[in-house]
């Protein structure tokens, strides 16, 4: 599948194209299919995104998992802070990262 | 240390509103993010994986207690409760809002700091040596030549879209302590046979892609010269600069093309008109900056005697206490290395404690090093104690200065949008394989520095053993290289073959170190043993 990622232009939270707005959990992320682009330009100048970009991503039975680990480390957080990813107290958070 | 006049506040200030209002309209729409991005990065804001990224400049490593105090509650307030020291005297934020950075930059301007120049085409924060003004090896203290650079370049039109960054490191000491020939322009304070003071120059150097070790233009440039001079070293960048192509622009890519002969020659020639224009600071002006580095009151009749009867007291006195100019005084280094820790970081309650400590024992002064450690310049020695029991307390006393485990190493891929590998888990992982403090000791002062991509932000080229991080088909692949080094000897790492996962590098590290251990002669640091017998013995213990 592809989704879309970015940043929020104001507080530069990593946030996934959902499909009608933006949310900071990557399992949020909806298949855009081709038209990635086309939702980017629209999204830019709504100001809601900052530096968006199409991404591959999997659904899998725990959630959509992009295909890169850059794009993985974004959903979670910096691997070396458990304590700062968006699960801190989950311990299983971080499994599917690397 | 410099303390601003009402110019030099004046245009921060101003910089600060011209930001907010820059933010404002970005925010608002009036601005396109290629607009924006300029702008904000011109004020040391970048976009990194997880959020905006500060990175503010502390000139030549010096701050106060004051300014630390300050960077801890950036950190608390509007940050994660911490912060992060580059290899180039910065402190970087990986966690800031957009709409609350002007917010820090006023703050920072309220104690004479700003995020200005640290990123874009300038000539950025100048560095210099971390033991300046306190160290007896030195001609004099570079930091009001650093200064002087520092207020030349600042705003300067000509200097603000230069090809490419431009990097300035100033040392006074035979001994180089900040990597001076890694950079595009370094200067080495020397006196003459006559008693003068002037600069050996060293431009061309730099990291990255494609890594070069600045070469000596000038034996003896005439201090007051200087300005002249790096104007006609900018100028001969400047026109032939290749600003099509961003992997040849840095000057270092120019000093190789022309060559280094060519190279001197035309800024030679370019000097001699330059220096007639009458640019150079008067000697007026060197003693008004200068009269701001003037030593502290230093204590005399001070014993030079330190209690070590308390044994893990004396063993980080062995390790992170350097020799002091003055007598009764001495230099303590403060490790941000701690073995399960992220090099660099520290909190915004640790910051507190170092700002206390430098408040009460040294003059009120600190040095950030481009080792990513600290430095409590001028500690009286009978205070070393009392100094030392509030590091531990605050988690700060690792006695690891320069050993195996006192590694560099870049944000990577934790962090940065730029990185093919993780750097941060590699240097823990390697840190905690190398734990044991006898061990640590035996092997003795071996500079490990981790890049997470071909930038070099983590020295690597500069490591003793470098490792650089690629991706191998979208895996994170680590490439080991061994021999290269930042000191007054300085030399390129060289790759040793093919890459490691993040295990094997670790295996590789180790093999590398043991082989050094098994043929070292008496005295040799693993660097010198290296340089002995080569490459090739070293490839054979870590490949097999
Ligand atoms: C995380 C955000 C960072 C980004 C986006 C970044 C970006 C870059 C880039 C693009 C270069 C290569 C420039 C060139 O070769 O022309 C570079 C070089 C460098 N950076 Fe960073 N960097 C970052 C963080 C750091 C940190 C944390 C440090 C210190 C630990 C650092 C210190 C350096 C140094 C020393 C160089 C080499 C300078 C040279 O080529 O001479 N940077 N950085
Ligand atoms: S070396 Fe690469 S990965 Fe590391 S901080 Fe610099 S740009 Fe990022």
């Amino acid at each position: 599948m592809k989704i879309i990622t970015g940043n929020d232009l104001k507080t530069g939270a990593v946030i996934w194209w959902t499909g009608q707005d933006w949310s900071i959990h990557v399992e949020d992320a909806a298949d855009v299919g081709d038209h990635g682009e086309q939702i980017l330009a629209v999204e830019d100048a709504a100001l809601r995104v900052n530096g968006g970009y199409v991404i591959d991503a999997e659904r899998t039975a725990e959630g959509v998992r992009p295909a890169h680990i850059k794009d993985r480390i974004r959903a979670l957080g910096p691997t070396v802070r458990p304590d700062l990813t968006l699960k801190p107290a989950d311990p299983n958070a971080g499994n599917w990262v690397i | 240390m410099y303390r601003y006049d009402k110019y030099d506040q004046a245009m921060v200030d101003a910089r600060v509103e011209d930001f907010r209002d820059q933010t404002r309209r970005r925010i608002a729409g009036q601005m396109t993010d290629d607009q924006f991005k300029p702008l904000r990065l011109k004020n040391g804001l970048y976009l990194q994986l997880h959020a905006y990224m500060l990175r503010v400049a502390i000139p030549y490593g010096t701050l106060n207690s004051t300014q630390m105090r300050k960077l801890a509650h950036i950190a608390r307030t509007y940050d994660r409760g911490y912060g992060h020291f580059t290899t180039r005297q910065n402190i970087q934020y990986n966690w800031i809002k957009l709409e609350q950075a002007p917010d820090i930059l006023a703050e920072l301007a309220t104690v004479e700091m700003h995020a200005i120049q640290t990123s874009g085409e300038s000539i950025r924060n100048v560095s210099a040596d971390h033991y300046a003004g306190a160290t007896a090896d030195e001609v004099i203290d570079p930091r009001p030549w650093a200064e002087m650079l520092r207020q030349m370049t600042t705003f300067m039109p000509e200097f603000s879209y230069l090809p490419r960054k431009f990097k300035i490191a100033v040392i006074a000491a035979e001994e180089d302590r900040a990597a001076m020939r890694w950079h595009d322009f370094g200067l080495r304070i020397v006196k003459n046979d006559a008693g003068e003071i002037g600069f050996e120059v060293y431009p061309g150097g730099g990291m990255g892609r494609t890594p070069f070790i600045a070469y000596k233009a000038r034996d003896f440039l005439p201090q007051h010269q200087i300005f002249s001079y790096l104007q006609a070293v900018l100028r001969v960048w400047n026109r032939h600069a290749r600003r099509d192509n961003i992997h040849k622009q840095r000057m270092k890519i120019l000093v190789h093309e022309l060559g280094e002969e060519e190279f001197t020659r035309q800024v030679e020639e370019a000097f001699q008109h330059i220096l007639k224009l009458g640019s150079d600071f008067p000697q007026a002006e060197y003693d008004r900056i200068a009269a701001y580095f003037a030593p502290p009151p230093f204590e005399t009749r001070l014993s030079d005697e330190i209690d070590r009867s308390d044994p893990d007291f004396a063993v980080w006195v062995d390790q992170n206490v350097a020799a002091h100019k003055a007598p009764g005084y001495a230099i303590a280094n403060i490790s941000l290395k701690p073995i399960k820790g992220i090099g660099g970081d520290i909190t915004a309650e640790q910051m507190e404690v170092v700002a206390d400590l430098a408040e009460r024992y040294s003059f009120d002064e600190l040095r950030a090093a481009h080792t990513q450690n600290l430095v409590l310049p001028h500690v009286r020695k009978q205070d070393l104690y009392a100094v030392w029991q509030a590091l531990v307390e605050a988690g700060l006393a690792d006695a690891n200065l320069d050993l195996v485990t006192d590694i560099i190493a870049c944000p990577g891929l934790d962090y940065c949008s730029l990185a093919n590998a993780r750097s941060i888990p590699v240097a823990q992982k390697i840190a905690e394989r190398f734990a044991d403090e006898a061990r640590q000791k035996d092997i003795g002062e071996l500079k490990i520095k981790i890049s997470g991509c071909i930038n070099a932000c983590g020295h690597h080229h500069a490591g003793h053993i470098g490792i650089l991080g690629v991706d191998r088909k979208g895996t994170e692949n680590y490439q080991l290289l061994l021999g290269g080094s930042g000191d007054e000897n300085t030399t390129q790492a060289k790759i040793t073959g093919p890459g490691f996962d993040e295990d094997g590098i670790v295996d590789a590290v180790e093999r590398a170190v043991e082989h050094y251990r098994g043929i070292r002669e008496p005295g040799e640091r693993f660097l010198d043993t290296y340089r002995r017998v080569g490459m090739d013995g070293f490839k054979e213990a870590i490949y097999g």
